[in-house]
C-alpha cells in the first residue's frame, strides 16, 4: 500500500528516487503529457460553461486521479515511490528542505527567474520546458514575490471547519469548502501557493515544476481531512447539474471515473499522520 | 481529446473572424471606459492599444464570438501580436494562461500582468505543443 510521506521527513535516499524516477517520466516523454493535459483543463474549464479540473466541485476528485495517474506512472519507475506532499503552512520559507539542491532546488536568481540548482535546474540538462506559454525553455521560481506569505494553520484551520462542500453556482464565486480551498473565495489556500512559487507555477503549464504534486498532494490532503472533520458532509451536487460533474457522473479526460469512485482516498493510499 | 480540439478549432476560426473584420470597429479611448473594480455584473470590457513596458498591448472584442464557450466573454487580449489566452472569472475578474491563479480587474491589468511575467520573452500562440 502506497504511503504518502510529509516531505519534510523524507530521508536522503526517498529523496533521490523521488527525483529519478520524476526525471526518468521526463526522458521518456510521459511528464510532459501531464503537463499538456493540465493545461488543456486550465484553459477550457470556464464559469459559464463546462468546467471539470477547477473552478468547479470537481476540482478535488479530478486533482486526486490526476495525481494517481502521476504517482502510478512513477511507481512504473520505481514501485517504492510515493508522491510526498508539502505542508506549506508549515514549511513556509526559502529555508525549508523542500528548495535543497537535493530535493527541489531554489528560488530562481532575480535577472530570469531561472532555478540554478538542484535537479530541475536547466544547467543540469535533465528539464526542458518542452509544454509551455512562452519563448523561455528554463524552469523558474520567484518564491514568495508574487505574495509574501504562503498560508497560515489557523487560515487552513479557517477553511477545514466550512461544513459545506459546495455550493451554487459551483464555480469560482460560490461559497463553501472547495472554493475557499481552492483560493477563488476566502482567505486562499491552493492559489496563493501557485502565486507564491512563481514562475511556470504561477500558470497554466504549472506541473512543468515538480512542486506542483507536491502542492496538489497537501490540498488532496486536506480534503481528506475536511472529510473526516466533517463525516455527515458529502460531495455535492448529487444529480442533474449543467456544466459541472455530479457525485456519478463521469469524469473527462478518463470517462471512466466518478467523483463517488475517488472520495474514499484509502482505496488507493494512506498518509504518514 | 476530441472535445479540446474541436475547441482549438473554433477559437482559430473565431480569431481569423475577428482579424477579418478588425477594420470595421472603431476602437473608442481605451482609459475611461476601463474598469478598476470588480463588478457584480460584469459589464463588457473597453479596447486598449497601448505600449507597456516596451510591448504593444490590445484588447477588443472577438467578432463573431458567441458560438462556443469563449473564455474571455468574447474580449480577446494581444501581446506583440499574438494572442493571450485570457479568462473571465464570474465576478468580472480576469487571469490569463501565464498568471492563472491571480485574478485581476481588467483585461488591461491581465496583459499588463503578462508583461511583467513574460519579462521580454515571445509569447507562445495559443494552443502552444
Ligand atoms: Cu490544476
Ligand atoms: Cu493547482
Amino acid at each position: 500500500m502506497t504511503v504518502r510521506k510529509n516531505q519534510a521527513t523524507l530521508t536522503v535516499d526517498e529523496k533521490k528516487r523521488f527525483v529519478d524516477a520524476v526525471l526518468e517520466l521526463k526522458r521518456s516523454g510521459r511528464y510532459d503529457d501531464f503537463v499538456r493535459t493540465h493545461n488543456e483543463f486550465i484553459m477550457s474549464d470556464t464559469d459559464t460553461g463546462e468546467r471539470t479540473g477547477h473552478r468547479s466541485p470537481s476540482f478535488l476528485p479530478w486533482h486526486r486521479r490526476f495525481l494517481l495517474d502521476f504517482e502510478q506512472a512513477l511507481q512504473s519507475v520505481d514501485s517504492s515511490v510515493a508522491l510526498p506532499y508539502w505542508d506549506w503552512s508549515t514549511d513556509r520559507t526559502l529555508r525549508a528542505s523542500l528548495w535543497a539542491p537535493d530535493f527541489l532546488g531554489g528560488t530562481g536568481r532575480s535577472s530570469d527567474g531561472r532555478v540554478m540548482d538542484g535537479p530541475f535546474a536547466a544547467s543540469a540538462g535533465n528539464w526542458p520546458m518542452n509544454v509551455r506559454v512562452d519563448g523561455r525553455t528554463f524552469l523558474r521560481r520567484s518564491l514568495g514575490t508574487g505574495v509574501r506569505e504562503l498560508p497560515t494553520r489557523a487560515e487552513v484551520e479557517s477553511v477545514l471547519s466550512i461544513s459545506t462542500y459546495d455550493m451554487e453556482p459551483y464555480n469560482s464565486a460560490a461559497d463553501g469548502f472547495r472554493n475557499n480551498l481552492e483560493g477563488w473565495r476566502g482567505v486562499n489556500l491552493h492559489n496563493r501557493v501557485h502565486v507564491w512559487v512563481g514562475g511556470q507555477m504561477g500558470t497554466g503549464v504549472s506541473p512543468n515544476d515538480p512542486v506542483f504534486w507536491l502542492h496538489h498532494a497537501y490540498v488532496d490532503k486536506l480534503w481528506a481531512e475536511w472529510q473526516s472533520r466533517h463525516p455527515d458532509a458529502g460531495y455535492v451536487p448529487t444529480g442533474g447539474t449543467a456544466d459541472v460533474v455530479d457525485l456519478n457522473e463521469t469524469m473527462k479526460p478518463w470517462n471512466d471515473v466518478r467523483p463517488a469512485d475517488l472520495l474514499d482516498h484509502t482505496k488507493f493510499y494512506t498518509f504518514d499522520s | 481529446m476530441p472535445d479540446i480540439s474541436r475547441r482549438r478549432a473554433l477559437t482559430a476560426a473565431a480569431a481569423l473572424a475577428a482579424t477579418a473584420t478588425a477594420a470595421t470597429v472603431v476602437a473608442p479611448a481605451a482609459t475611461a471606459a476601463d474598469h478598476e473594480h470588480p463588478m457584480p455584473m460584469p459589464q463588457p470590457p473597453g479596447h486598449f492599444d497601448e505600449v507597456y513596458k516596451g510591448r504593444r498591448i490590445q484588447g477588443r472584442p472577438m467578432s463573431g464570438g458567441g458560438h462556443h464557450h469563449e473564455h474571455g466573454g468574447g474580449f480577446e487580449v494581444l501581446v506583440d501580436g499574438v494572442q493571450l489566452h485570457v479568462m473571465r472569472n464570474a465576478d468580472g475578474t480576469w487571469i490569463s494562461v501565464v498568471s492563472h491563479y491571480a485574478p485581476v480587474a481588467t483585461p488591461r491589468a491581465a496583459a499588463r500582468a503578462a508583461v511583467d511575467e513574460l519579462q521580454g520573452a515571445p509569447l507562445l500562440p495559443f494552443p502552444a505543443n
